[in-house]
């Protein structure tokens, strides 16, 4: 979606310095393009016309209360959102928190630093953690990661951090910090592998120019490349919290699924993709569905106003370069 | 032909095991059954976009009065839940209804509580914190074990009652039969609930369970089909079997329905999903047992054989 919006603007301009094209070969591609940009458009507004009709029955009914209210109970049919957003930007946040560091700076390492016979394998090993199933980390994350996260990091952390709210209360395994870090493995590597393109179309001008003029290595990195690069960098960030905020499967396997809003991140949440992966099969009455629906759309609208975001930056940012990289 | 189905998870298994037997015995037909839940099944029979839909619940009476035409339900096998947990040498356990719901209600926090330890002389509960685990997704186990405990405690039926997914009191959700188990098997002091099956092939301890007649009874195929026996099963076969009166009763467990229309739309497929039904309900029944699920007992097979005569077609 993101992906299509962003070729036909980066087209436009392109095309309007051409002459019109006369050949009809042009004209058919001209269209045939155009069609298939035009369904991605159409796919989109039937998928949130179709939430919206899905989720009219909860609408009506709870009306703006489902996003202010915290009580999910499929027994009395009262349905409140609220903890399922807090879990959704909270978890999103503790993804960012850790993958945007590492995925810049691995990014940094393999454009800058790194020998070259290094970049190749590095480069290849981050895509391949793109291609781990989804149910595959889940399961880990079951079996290896919170059983050591509860045997070891979490403890330190509340040994010696638990006077902050984030890290006190009992440690059980799963939990909201659980579920951030699954998500941080998830989206760490389009941010690094967008991070990387964005940096190799940094002109080696910038570099030659802040090198010349006396930079060491790191200062040539940091002012030059990483200043420079910037907007795009956080276009990057942008389409990480993208997909952080729709990952469903690995993240209900390890988040504890239990809709409340507390500080500790040691204690489980629960998201809005999860709870619908969790319940919507099984759903039987009109209001329950509607109720689900209603929470597709509130996630659907959190994706759009993301991925909205993300363009007007994209937008914004001075080379057409890199606008291209991150294509 | 091809005879479509969709629905239960639960049963998957078994149903799967039938159509394949079921290819020998008449060649001419072949089943697909999509196994999408029991929500999905009640609405793509609803819908009348399969044959026949499967569900571990009964439908509901709002349900029901959408269909076209009359639905009925047809039982097939049961299964037991059962309360799997991890302990220090996980030593064999009894837990009755009111120690249960005491657990997942969050009133009973440690191991060697006195209603607990009570129940167990002899067995020496440690002072640790209990871990509630329960299902995160909807399901027909979460369905059977909540109409248990609304069942057996008051107190549960008015704070969180009876569906395939609750507001739960206290505890950790797991995604899914083995996100149950895993979280039991990973966090020492958890308590859990599986279907029989699952904690079976993992090899998990599972607590007898008091009965109504107060016996403790272990859950195996038997002491299913005996609650099915005792429990009052309705002429329209929506029927609950928790918590069934009779001594032999297992008292955690519930059964799975077909569910089909009883004029059928297209005859030649009606008379062949007709012959299926009876092969499945005499023949099928007796293969239950291997794959630990309950088979009917002889009473509810004949009442129900009876209403398969009723489908038209």
């Amino acid at each position: 979606m993101a992906l299509a919006a962003s070729v036909s603007i980066a087209g436009s301009p392109a095309r309007a310095g051409m002459s019109p094209p006369s050949r009809f070969g042009d004209r058919a591609f001209e269209w045939l393009t155009l069609a298939m940009a035009s369904a991605v458009v159409v796919l989109v507004i039937l998928i949130g016309w179709e939430l919206w009709v899905g989720s009219s029955l909860a609408i009506k009914k709870f009306g703006f209360h489902f996003l202010t209210t915290s009580t999910w109970d499929p027994v009395a049919e009262q349905f409140g959102a609220l903890p399922f957003i807090y879990g959704t930007l909270v978890s999103s946040a503790i993804a960012l928190v850790i993958a945007v560091p590492l995925g810049i700076a691995t990014a940094a390492y393999l454009t800058e630093l790194a020998p070259l016979w290094i970049r190749q394998p590095l480069t290849s090993l981050i895509e391949m953690l793109a291609a781990i199933p989804s149910v595959i980390l889940g399961l880990w994350g079951i079996f290896v990661m919170v059983p050591w996260l509860r045997n070891y990091p979490f403890p330190f952390l509340k040994q010696y951090f638990g006077w902050i709210p984030l890290f006190t209360g009992p440690i059980y395994g799963p939990c909201m910090f659980a579920g951030g870090i699954i998500i941080a493995i998830m989206i760490l590597p389009i941010i690094t592998s967008v991070s990387r393109e964005i940096l190799r179309s940094v002109p080696d001008l910038q570099r030659e120019a802040a090198y010349a003029l006396g930079a060491t290595r790191w200062e040539a990195t940091r002012i030059a490349v990483l200043s420079y690069a910037k907007k795009g960098l956080f276009g990057a960030v942008i389409l990480g919290l993208g997909r952080a905020l729709g990952e469903t499967l690995a993240v209900t396997m390890v988040i504890g699924n239990t809709p409340q809003i507390v500080a500790s991140l040691f204690k489980p949440g629960y998201t809005l993709a999860s709870v619908l992966a969790n319940e919507f099969t099984e759903a039987t009455t009109d209001t329950y569905l509607g109720a689900l629906f209603e929470i597709g759309l509130v996630l659907f609208g959190i994706t759009i106003l993301v991925n909205l975001l993300a363009q007007v930056l994209l937008r914004t940012i001075a080379t057409t370069s890199a606008t291209r990289a991150v294509q | 032909m091809m005879i479509n189905g969709a629905g239960a998870t639960f049963p998957y298994p078994i149903y799967s095991k039938w159509f394949d037997a079921y290819a020998k015995v008449d060649p001419s037909v072949r089943f697909n059954y999509q196994s999408i839940g029991s929500g999905g099944g009640q609405k793509q029979i609803l819908s009348q976009t399969v044959d026949f839909g499967a569900s571990d619940g009964p439908m509901s009476d709002e349900n029901l009065a959408k269909a076209p035409g009359k639905i009925l339900h047809i039982p097939t096998v049961a299964g037991a839940v059962v309360i799997t947990y991890n302990l220090p040498g996980n030593p064999a356990l009894k837990l009755d209804g009111d120690t249960i719901a005491g657990m997942y209600l969050g009133q009973i926090k440690k191991w060697n509580d006195p209603k607990l330890t009570a129940l167990n002389p002899g067995v020496k509960l440690p002072d640790q914190d209990i871990v509630v685990v329960h299902r995160s997704d909807g399901s027909g186990t979460t369905f059977i074990f909540t109409d248990y405990l609304s069942k057996v405690s008051s107190e549960w039926k008015s704070k969180a009652g009876n569906n395939t997914s609750v507001n739960w009191p206290t505890g950790i959700g797991g995604k899914g039969n083995e996100g149950v188990s895993g979280q039991v098997k990973q966090t020492p002091g958890a308590v859990g609930y599986v279907e029989l099956i699952y904690a079976k092939q993992n090899k998990m301890p599972y607590a007898d369970v008091k009965n109504s007649a107060d016996e403790f009874v272990k859950a195996t195929p038997d002491s299913v089909t005996a609650s099915l026996a005792t429990a009052d099963v309705p002429d329209d076969f929506r029927f609950s079997m928790t918590n069934a009166p009779g001594k032999d009763a297992y008292p955690i467990s519930g059964a799975t329905w077909l569910l089909v229309y009883q004029q059928q739309k297209d005859a030649t497929k009606g008379k062949k999903l007709v012959e299926f039904l009876k092969w499945a309900l005499t023949k099928g029944e007796t293969m239950a047992k291997d794959l630990d699920y309950a088979s009917l007992p002889d009473s509810v097979q004949q009442r129900v054989l009876k209403r398969i005569d009723e489908i038209k077609y």
